[in-house]
C-alpha cells in the first residue's frame, strides 16, 4: 500500500493578532516509527502538530503530501489533548469514522467489535462515552482515530493527565499501531515517554524547530545548550 | 426516536374533513352575542344543509370584510355605512330581517336619574350634564355608530367629554366587562346585556323609545366583484331568513322570558 | 377566589363528560399548533444549526434579525398574515383566510424564529465542543449538520417545546387570521377570549385549565417518548 507521506513543511508560520506563534517551519517527515516533538510550555508543539494536519490556518508556507490534499486528509487522523466525546454511546463514537465513509453495515460492526476488545471497553459499549473516566476517554480517542487505518496518526499529549497504567495503555495501542506501520507524530512533556517511544525527535522552542535528530543521538547527545538545558530541567530564556 | 414522534404527530395533525356546504357570513358581536345563531345556525343546517360559518366582528370590519370578498355575507345593523356600501357596489342589495333594541344600562343607583328620563334622548343629556363614568365601545361597531347618532342628536359631542367618557375599543362583552369594573353607565344592546353573565351592580334603566331601534339587514357580496364568492348560497340563506321557519325561530327567541327579535322581513 | 374554583368545577365536568365541544376544540388546538411546529421545527432546526456552525458574510445580520423576530408581537403577525391572504390581498386566490391553515401559517412565522434562536444557542456550545474533532475528521457541512442535530436533539427537543408552548398558548394572531368560527378556527385560546367577553368566567377559566393540562401533557409525553428510546441504549 502507498503511502500519504513524506509529509513536506515548507516555510511554514501563523501568527495571529499580529504575533507570531510558529515559523518559520522546514521540515520533512517520511519512513516509519514515531516523531516526538518536545519543547517547553508554549514554544508551539501544538500549533505545529495542527499545522501538519491541516487544520490551523497559516499565513505563510505550505505543507504537502506526496497525495493530493484531499486524500491526504482521509488517511490521518488526530488526538486531541483533551478527548472530545461525541455525545453517544462509546461503541457509535467508534462507528462515527466509519459511518462518514459510508462503511458496509457488516464491516463497521466487525471494526467497532474489535476495537472495543482492544481497549478493553466491551462491557462499557452501551455506556453514554461523556460518562467514562479520563484514561478510557482517551483510550476510546485513541481507538476512534485508529479505525480507519490512517498512515499517519498525531498525538496532543495523550497521556497529558493520566496515572501509570493508563500511560501504559495508551503506549501499548500505539506500540501496535507502530506494528501496522502507522506513522506517528506526537508532543508530550514527558521525557521517559518520549525515550521510550521515540525513533526520532524534534525539540521546539519559541516557535521554531531549535533541533532535529534520530531519537538516539537527540537523546544522548543534544547538539544546543538549549535542548541540553530543557533535558537538564532548567528555565529556559 | 423521531419516527415515534412523527407517528404520533401525523395521526393527530389528520385533518378533519367538511362534507356539507359551507358559506362564510360576517356578524356583529350583537348578534352572536344574543345567543340566536346557536338556533338559527342549526335550524338552517337542518332546511339547506348549509353550515354557516359565522365571522364575528364589529360592523365596521364586517362591511371591510364583504369589500374584501372574504365573506359570501353580511348581517349587520348599521343603515348608513350598509347603504354606502351598496352604492359603491360591494353588495347586491340590503334586506332587512329583523329588529330588536338598545338599552341603557348603569349603576343600580343611578346618579344621573337616567330611568325618570322621557327619552332616549333625555337620558343621554342627563348622563351629559351629571358626567358619570361612561363607556363607549370606540370599536366603530354598529352599537359605537348607534351611540354617536344618539349623542349627535342630543345636541352633544363625545369628543369634548372629560376623563369620565371611556372608550374601551372591543367588543360588546368585554365593553360590559368592563362598565361591571368601573361601575359606569353604557349603551348595550338588549341580548348581550341579558345574555351577559358579570352583571355586577349594574343595571338596565332605560329602554324603549323608538329611537333605540336596532334593524338588522343581510347583505350578500356582489359576485360581479367578487366571482368567487358562494352567491348561491347566499340567495338560498336569504330566501330562508325571510321565510317562515326563521320568523317562528326569531320571534320565539327569548331570554329569561323576555322576547329580543322582532322578525320584520317583508316578503317578495 | 370564587369564579377560580368554578373554573375548576366546570373543567372538571366538561373533561370527564367529554364535552363534545371541547374536545372538537382542543383537537384542533393541537391539529393547528402540532402541525405548526413540525413546519417550524424543519425550517428552524437546520437553520439555527446553519448559523452555529458557518461563518457567512451576513451571519451575524442573520442572527440579529432571528432574535429580532422573535420579538415579533404576534397581533402584528396575524394582521400582516390577515392582509396578505385576504381576498384582495396578493394570495387572495388560495381562498386561505379563516381556515385553520392560515392559523398554521401564522403560528409558523411567530414560532419559526423563536425555534431557530433556541436551536443557534444550543448548537453554538455544541459546535465549540465538536469543532475540532469534526474538522479533523473531514466532514462535510451536512454530515456537520447533521451530527449535530442527532448529538443536540434534546436541547432541540427543548427548543422545538418552546415553540409549541408559544403556539398553543397564542391568540392574538390566530383570533385575526382565523376568525373564531365555530366549529371551523375556533381553539382554546380563541374560545378563552370569547367567553371572557361574555362574562361567562367559569366556562373561559375551565377552558384555561384545560389549555394549561394539553401543553404541560404534551411535553411530558415527548420527554417520555424520548426517554423510552435513551434507556434501551444505555
Ligand atoms: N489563537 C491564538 N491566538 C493567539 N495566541 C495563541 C493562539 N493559539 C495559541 N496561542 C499561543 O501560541 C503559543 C504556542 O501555543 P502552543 O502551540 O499551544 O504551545 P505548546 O503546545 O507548545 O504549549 C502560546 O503562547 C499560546 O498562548
Ligand atoms: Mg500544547
Amino acid at each position: 500500500m502507498s503511502t500519504i507521506l513524506p509529509l513536506t513543511m515548507t516555510n511554514v508560520a501563523v501568527r495571529r493578532r499580529g504575533k507570531r506563534l510558529l515559523g518559520p517551519v522546514d521540515l520533512e517527515v517520511g519512513g516509519l516509527g514515531l516523531t516526538i516533538i518536545i519543547g517547553p510550555n508554549g514554544s508551539g508543539k501544538t500549533t505545529l502538530l495542527r499545522a501538519m494536519h491541516g487544520v490551523e490556518r497559516l499565513s505563510a508556507g505550505a505543507v504537502r503530501w506526496s497525495v493530493s490534499e484531499e486524500e491526504a486528509r482521509h488517511r490521518q487522523a488526530y488526538v486531541f489533548q483533551t478527548p472530545i466525546m461525541l455525545r453517544r454511546s462509546v461503541a457509535d463514537n467508534l462507528r462515527y469514522p466509519l459511518q462518514l465513509l459510508g462503511a458496509p453495515r457488516a464491516e463497521v460492526s466487525r471494526r467497532v467489535n474489535d476495537w472495543l476488545a482492544r481497549i478493553g471497553l466491551e462491557e462499557r459499549a452501551s455506556l453514554q462515552a461523556t460518562r467514562l473516566s479520563g484514561g478510557e476517554k482517551q483510550r476510546l480517542a485513541v481507538a476512534r482515530a485508529l479505525i480507519r487505518r490512517p498512515d499517519v496518526l498525531f498525538l496532543d499529549e495523550p497521556c497529558a493527565n493520566l496515572d501509570g497504567a493508563s500511560t501504559r495503555a495508551i503506549e501499548a495501542l500505539l506500540r501496535t499501531a507502530l506494528d501496522e506501520k502507522t506513522r506517528i507524530i506526537m508532543t508530550t512533556h514527558d521525557l521517559g515517554q518520549a525515550r521510550r517511544l521515540a525513533s526520532d525527535a524534534i525539540f521546539m522552542l519559541h516557535g521554531m524547530v531549535h533541533e532535529t535528530g534520530a531519537a538516539e543521538r537527540f537523546f544522548g547527545t543534544p547538539r544546543t545548550d538549549e535542548l541540553q538545558a530543557f533535558f537538564r530541567g532548567d528555565i529556559i530564556a | 426516536m423521531i419516527p415515534r414522534i412523527l407517528a404520533v404527530l401525523a395521526a393527530l395533525t389528520l385533518g378533519m374533513a367538511a362534507l356539507a356546504e359551507e358559506m362564510k357570513m360576517a356578524v356583529t358581536t350583537s348578534f352572536e352575542n344574543s345567543g340566536l345563531a346557536d338556533v338559527l345556525l342549526p335550524a338552517i343546517k337542518e332546511d339547506l344543509g348549509l353550515d354557516v360559518q359565522l365571522l364575528v366582528v364589529g360592523t365596521g370590519q364586517a362591511l371591510r370584510l364583504g369589500q374584501a370578498g372574504d365573506v359570501d355575507a353580511i348581517l349587520v345593523h348599521s343603515r348608513a355605512a350598509e347603504e354606502a356600501f351598496l352604492v359603491e357596489g360591494y353588495g347586491t342589495h340590503r334586506r332587512e330581517i329583523m329588529y330588536n333594541d338598545f338599552v341603557l344600562i348603569g349603576p343600580a343607583a343611578d346618579p344621573a336619574g337616567i330611568a325618570e328620563a322621557g327619552s332616549a334622548i333625555d337620558a343621554l343629556r342627563r348622563i351629559g350634564t351629571a358626567e358619570p363614568a361612561f363607556v363607549s365601545r370606540g370599536d366603530d361597531s354598529g352599537t359605537h355608530k348607534k351611540e354617536r347618532a344618539l349623542w349627535a342628536e342630543a345636541g352633544l359631542s363625545p369628543d369634548t367629554f372629560g376623563a369620565w367618557y371611556r372608550e374601551v375599543g372591543a367588543g360588546m362583552g368585554a365593553s360590559l366587562n368592563t362598565a361591571a369594573g368601573l361601575d359606569a353607565y353604557i349603551l348595550a344592546d338588549r341580548a348581550s346585556w341579558l345574555n351577559f353573565g358579570n352583571k355586577g351592580g349594574l343595571a338596565l334603566l332605560y329602554a324603549g323609545d323608538p329611537a333605540l331601534f336596532n334593524q338588522y339587514a343581510f347583505l350578500a357580496v356582489n359576485p360581479e366583484r367578487h366571482p368567487h364568492v358562494r352567491n348561491d348560497l347566499a340567495v338560498q340563506l336569504e330566501n330562508w331568513l325571510t321565510g317562515p321557519r326563521a320568523a317562528e325561530l326569531i320571534n320565539g327567541y327569548t331570554i329569561n322570558g323576555e322576547t329580543l327579535f322582532i322578525f320584520n322581513a317583508k316578503s317578495q | 377566589m370564587n369564579d377560580i374554583y368554578d373554573g375548576l368545577v366546570s373543567a372538571f365536568w366538561l373533561v370527564v363528560t367529554l364535552d363534545a365541544d371541547l374536545l372538537e376544540i382542543s383537537l384542533r388546538s393541537l391539529q393547528v399548533s402540532l402541525s405548526a411546529l413540525v413546519i417550524a421545527s424543519a425550517i428552524a432546526l437546520p437553520l439555527g444549526t446553519f448559523l452555529a456552525i458557518r461563518r457567512f458574510r451576513y451571519r451575524r445580520l442573520t442572527i440579529s434579525v432571528l432574535n429580532a423576530l422573535m420579538g415579533l408581537p404576534p397581533v402584528v403577525v396575524g394582521l400582516i398574515v390577515y392582509i396578505l391572504l385576504s381576498r384582495s390581498g396578493p394570495f387572495g386566490v388560495l381562498g386561505l383566510l379563516f381556515t385553520p391553515t392560515a392559523m398554521i401559517i401564522a403560528q409558523v412565522i411567530i414560532i419559526t424564529p423563536l425555534i431557530a434562536s433556541i436551536t443557534h444557542q444550543a448548537m453554538r456550545e455544541l459546535w465549540a465542543e465538536y469543532h475540532d474533532l469534526l474538522i479533523s475528521l473531514n466532514t462535510s457541512g451536512w454530515q456537520r449538520i447533521k451530527t449535530l442535530i442527532w448529538d443536540g436533539r434534546r436541547n432541540l427537543l427543548t427548543a422545538s417545546l418552546a415553540g409549541f408552548g408559544r403556539g398553543i398558548g397564542e391568540v392574538g394572531a390566530i383570533m385575526i387570521v382565523g376568525g373564531n368560527i365555530d366549529n371551523a378556527t375556533r381553539v382554546l385560546t380563541t374560545a378563552i377570549a370569547l367567553e371572557t367577553g361574555k362574562g361567562d368566567f367559569a366556562l373561559a377559566l375551565a377552558l384555561g385549565f384545560v389549555l394549561i393540562a394539553l401543553a404541560i401533557g404534551i411535553n411530558i409525553s415527548i420527554h417520555w417518548l424520548s426517554r423510552t428510546e435513551r434507556e434501551g441504549r444505555w
